[in-house]
């Protein structure tokens, strides 16, 4: 079951990469365009990457050392967007960013012409709007991870704030900052929504953009095919450049500890710890709430098709979340109990293959390989399921395989000197024992998979949309208010789904 | 009789033999300095560790292709006797039936094993109520259904406080006092093994020594033990 | 195609459908069994409740004896390359709303079928001569404003030189996005790239399709939107506004003609026919005006619509044949992408 999961795992990323690859013989040249969506992909992620990790540090810093109301609350916030949909955040996004945004309404005030969101930067502050709360959990834990008593000899020692850098922190900063840096890089390369929602036009066209509309604009399958050979090489190259500064694991535990530090007492520290805590808080939460404020109104009311794109998004969320159950556990499983742990791991890290694959790569390769037999069409709803399970299965593993790990260390040798059967095992030990973090794999993936607006877009009918789907098209007939009552609802529909499962794994789950 | 032929058992660095004969309803206190190989030496028995060389067998029959769970042995870890998230009395009925499905017989029994360790009423709890020597409790109560003729304890009681300690070692011998179960108890204590144990295997620098009997080995110790004992 | 310029409201009809369709298939699989049913895939605006699609319905399924149904499936362009998607798997029986810029790649998919004979009498400004494609209305491209625009650029170096903001269509997917690629390379040739370029800072945001750039220009994310000189008969007749209008542009007005056909995989060959001839009766076009907002392809007996002499009508018409449209729109693509994405 382990070897098949593989199997189907591996056809997903290499079996479409050479259906794809055959299409695209004999059309071996990128034109201009293609190239300046090369540059900007890189240029983008890059961007992005640095802006998020530049404003990491000193929000993580703040929050390492100060102790203030609602900390864990933003703490617990830094990891919402995690689950939450990329058309949410955008819709958020414009009403504060667009034109007739927030922002633009202040500045009127002091007669100051409006701002645009739509190009390069409106890209990048999408990206560093997910991307930010991400850096600043990973820079957070490697603060925690200095040892109070390090902080204590320092202090006994009279360190200044300059040598508490030197000394502490920037060990941590260049052990932890290359790795979030190119975590998330990785993520923007293959970033398709927010492109396709605020590129604007040719200068801000990713290469995932290109693919799709190589696809959905000209039929071009040849170029497509192309498009996605070049994203299939990118992203393989910052992923084994990734591989040499070891990534984070962004899952951690216990950051409700408030490191002491003697030596941030001074007003400077406190004024700009406090400012860049704000501006933070401000900017991750004000988005959100004008999806709120501005959805609330039209929620209740929507139009019946929205109701009906509900409908179908809770049966991808469902389905997708059984798949990933299906693709997770045996590879999990098979990875901890294979006799050499190396071949084991090696297991492991084909399930870490999707996080650099792209969704529409494997798109693509998909409707290559079926569309001379059946209406692609009628493919949209299960590829999406198939795609966004595989594309959760790296966060499961992640979360699996330790589990699986410990309880075969701690229980392993008592459930065989018992002569439990395999599946007694499976039944009475590995089960209960995983429910935390498979509730916890199933409530992300069903988030996940909730919000997502990638793959489907590919294959779409739009009588058949999904709930994000049907979002982008309300945005795209520039009907705000219904957009933002049907991103209120994918919101709480998403975050839901998250607790309900996350919370079925907890309960019930002693010890 | 367990039997134990040159046996060799090699782990990274670390190598283990041992040879010697285990007579039926011994009870063993298996003592030496930590890093010896005590513990190194019930796993293999246990056939949690895969033998270098030599034999292994107990009334004739060798056990060394047996798994775990069809060797006749029953065993109590330092830690982790019991399954956190199963009740007291399923983590007692696992000594029975490793899938859990019991018979209102079996049932019965698993409360008069519960009973006989001063546990009745406590079926329904789950671990994380249990105190660490009613933890101990239930994992004497589960080896005492498994009913097998050998049963190694690894350091089962280390955590426990030197009362409590006594307390369970008085309820071990109370236990298996009538029956001729063969006991092999990993300690690291000379008290412990004179309390409960006939006989001693020292373990120490890799080497298992052969059987002695406790009253003998106590008051004339070889070389390696008066190391020990210091 | 696009001029449909009602306020973006309706989700779009078929949408609305789509439930009660679902609901119903049951009964009507035993009921209806014996209706054929002719599925028309169209643009969205087309389908919208303010479109022509409802009317059209109506009308055509009162002589027909057959269940019509739209399906909104993208727009214009993208509508092609949706129908070699789906290629012979399609359930389309007539695609409604590719154009005169479309033609020539559209036949070279092969994926449509001749038309049984018409006698319609066009009223294109150009000779209509086509064994495949029907025309059904026609219409000039120009870039639409409102009131309160001062200096409105009478040209495309104007408006270049100008710090107006505008949307526009992206021509890989919509008509209206193709046809202003059109214009500019037939009003200014090699230059084309040049003006580009000069534009590239006036752009606010390329969208998919027509629908989403009157929407934001409407909305006030942008001075202008690109649409047609028959968009301001929309707020003048419909909404009784005479503020917006079109800006005439020296250099000429590029023509669009909107067309139908019929695929050849289509199971519904005689209805598909009777339907592009009932496309370019009488009724089908008195329909047109007044809700696409374009001019009919075959004048009604009634004549045009009051409030349409108030449009501006080119003084210079321009258009690159059908034939020559193919090789013309890719060369201009790549200058597009080329000078847009630097």
């Amino acid at each position: 079951m382990g070897a098949a999961a593989v199997a189907l795992l591996l056809f997903l990323t290499f079996g479409t990469l050479i259906a794809v690859a055959l299409q695209s013989e004999g059309v071996a040249r990128l034109s201009a365009a293609d190239w300046a969506a090369v540059r900007f992909t890189l240029l983008q992620a890059f961007l992005s990457a640095v802006v998020s990790v530049a404003l990491a540090i000193p929000v993580a810093r703040g929050l390492a050392r100060r102790q203030f109301w609602g900390r864990s609350l933003l703490i617990t916030l830094l990891g919402a967007p995690f689950i939450l949909p990329v058309v949410v955040a955008i819709i958020g996004l414009i009403a504060v960013f667009g034109r007739t945004g927030v922002l633009s309404d202040a500045l009127a005030i002091f007669g100051l012409p409006p701002v645009q969101i739509y190009g390069l930067h409106g890209v990048v502050l999408a990206h560093v709007f997910f991307n930010l709360p991400l850096a600043t959990r990973l820079f957070l834990q490697g603060w925690l991870s200095i040892p109070a008593e390090r902080f204590r000899l320092a202090a006994s020692l009279n360190f200044g704030p300059a040598d508490m850098r030197r000394v502490l922190e920037y060990p941590m900063l260049r052990k932890v900052g290359p790795g979030a840096f190119m975590l998330i890089f990785l993520l923007c390369m293959t970033s398709f929504a927010v492109a396709l929602t605020l590129g604007g036009g040719p200068k801000a066209t990713t290469v995932e953009l290109a693919i799709y509309q190589a696809f959905r604009f000209d039929f071009d399958l040849s170029k497509a095919a192309l498009l996605a050979m070049v994203q299939f090489g990118l992203c393989a190259a910052i992923a084994i450049a990734a591989f040499w500064v070891t990534l984070p694991a962004s899952m951690g535990v216990g950051l409700d500890r408030v490191t002491q530090r003697w030596d941030a007492m001074r007003t400077v520290s406190k004024i700009s710890d406090g400012a860049f805590l704000s501006t933070a808080a401000v900017f991750l939460l004000l988005p959100l709430m004008m999806v709120v404020v501005r959805g609330a109104p039209t929620v209740l009311t929507l139009p019946g098709p929205v109701w009906a794109s509900v409908g179908r998004s809770l049966i991808v969320a469902f389905a997708s979340t059984v798949f990933l159950v299906v693709l997770a556990l045996p590879i999990a499983i098979w990875s901890t109990t294979l006799k050499r742990r190396s071949v084991g791991a090696m297991v492991e890290g084909m399930g870490y293959l999707t996080i650099a694959a792209s969704p529409l790569v494997i798109g693509t390769g998909l409707f290559i390989i079926s569309f001379r037999y059946v209406n692609p069409a009628s493919l949209a709803l299960p590829v999406t399921i198939l795609v966004n399970a595989a594309m959760s299965l790296p966060f499961a593993l992640r979360s699996l395989v330790p589990s699986l790990l410990d309880i075969e260390q701690n229980y392993g040798r008592l459930s065989s000197s018992l002569g439990m059967s395999v599946w007694s095992k499976m039944r009475l030990v590995v089960l209960p024992r995983l429910k935390r973090p498979l509730g916890f794999s199933c409530g992300l993936s069903a988030a996940l998979s909730m919000g997502d607006l990638g793959v489907i877009a590919l294959f779409s009918d739009p009588s058949q949309g999904t709930l994000p789907l049907m979002i982008f098209r309300l945005m795209g007939a520039y009907r705000m208010d219904d957009a933002a009552g049907a991103a209120l609802l994918l919101l709480l529909l998403s975050l839901s789904l998250f607790w309900l499962f996350d919370r079925g794994g907890r309960t019930n789950a002693a010890g | 009789m367990l039997q134990v032929k040159g046996l060799k058992i090699q782990q990274g660095d670390f190598a283990l033999g041992a040879s010697f004969d285990v007579p039926l309803g011994a009870h063993v206190a298996v003592i030496g300095p930590s890093g010896g190989g005590k513990s190194t030496l019930l796993a293999a028995l246990a056939g949690f560790l895969p033998l270098k060389e030599g034999k292994l067998s107990f009334q004739s029959q060798s056990l060394v292709e047996k798994t775990p769970g069809e060797r006749p042995i029953s065993m109590v870890f330092q830690d982790n006797n019991l399954f956190p998230h199963l009740t007291v009395g399923q983590n007692v009925g696992l000594g029975l039936r490793p899938d859990l499905k019991l018979t209102e017989a079996q049932k019965t029994d698993v409360e008069g094993a519960l009973k006989r360790v001063g546990l009745s009423g406590y079926s329904a709890r789950k671990p994380s109520a249990l105190s660490g020597g009613q933890i101990a409790r239930v994992a004497l109560a589960r080896v005492l259904l498994q009913n097998k003729p050998l049963l190694l304890l690894d350091e089962p009681f280390a955590a426990l406080g030197p009362a409590l300690k006594v307390e369970m070692l008085e309820l071990l011998k109370e236990l298996i006092v009538d029956s001729d179960i063969t006991l092999l108890m990993v300690s690291h204590d000379p008290d412990d093994a004179k309390r409960i144990a006939s006989h001693v295997i020292l373990v120490a620098e890799g080497t298992a020594h052969p059987l002695a009997e406790v009253g003998k080995i106590f008051s004339n110790p070889p070389e390696a033990l008066k190391t020990y004992l210091g | 195609m696009y001029s449909s310029r009602y306020p973006p409201v309706a989700l779009k009809d078929e949408e609305m459908k789509y439930l009660t369709i679902a609901a119903g298939l049951v009964m009507a699989t035993t009921a209806h069994a014996d209706t054929p049913v002719l599925n028309v895939y169209t643009y969205d605006s087309f389908t919208s409740e303010w479109g022509p699609g409802p009317a059209v319905e109506a009308a055509f399924e009162e002589v027909c004896g057959c269940d019509l149904q739209f399906t909104a499936a993208g727009d214009g362009a993208a509508l092609l390359a949706r129908l070699q998607l789906e290629g012979a798997h399609t359930d389309a029986d007539i695609v409604l709303g590719l154009d005169n810029n479309l033609v020539a790649a559209a036949t070279e998919t092969g994926l449509f079928a001749e038309h049984a004979p018409l006698n319609a009498e066009y009223a294109l400004p150009i000779e209509w001569d086509d064994s495949v494609f029907v025309p059904f209305d026609w219409g000039y491209f120009a870039f639409v404003h409102g009131e309160a625009l001062e200096d409105v650029p009478a040209n495309f170096e104007e408006l270049a030189a100008s710090d107006l903001k505008i949307v526009i269509q992206d021509p890989r997917s919509s008509t209206p996005g193709l046809g202003l690629l059109m214009w500019v390379k037939a009003a200014y040739g090699d230059r084309a790239p040049e003006i580009w370029a000069g534009l590239s800072d006036n752009i606010v945001t390329v969208t998919p399709g027509w629908w989403e750039a009157y929407s934001m220009f409407l909305e006030g994310e942008a001075d202008m939107a690109l649409s047609y000189t028959t968009s301001p008969a929309y707020h003048l007749i419909a909404e009784e506004d005479g503020t917006k209008a079109s800006a005439p542009f020296d250099e000429g007005h590029y023509m669009q003609i909107e067309v139908a056909a019929k695929l050849a995989s289509s199971d519904q060959s005689d209805l598909a026919d009777q339907f592009l001839e009932f496309m370019t009766g009488e009724e089908f076009q008195t329909i047109i005006p007044t809700t696409n907002w374009m001019y009919p392809a075959v004048t009604p007996a009634e004549g045009l619509p009051a409030g349409f002499e108030t449009l501006n009508t080119p003084s210079i018409s321009l258009l690159t044949p059908a034939a020559e449209a193919g090789t013309v729109r890719d060369a201009a693509l790549e200058e597009w992408l080329s000078a847009l994405s630097q």
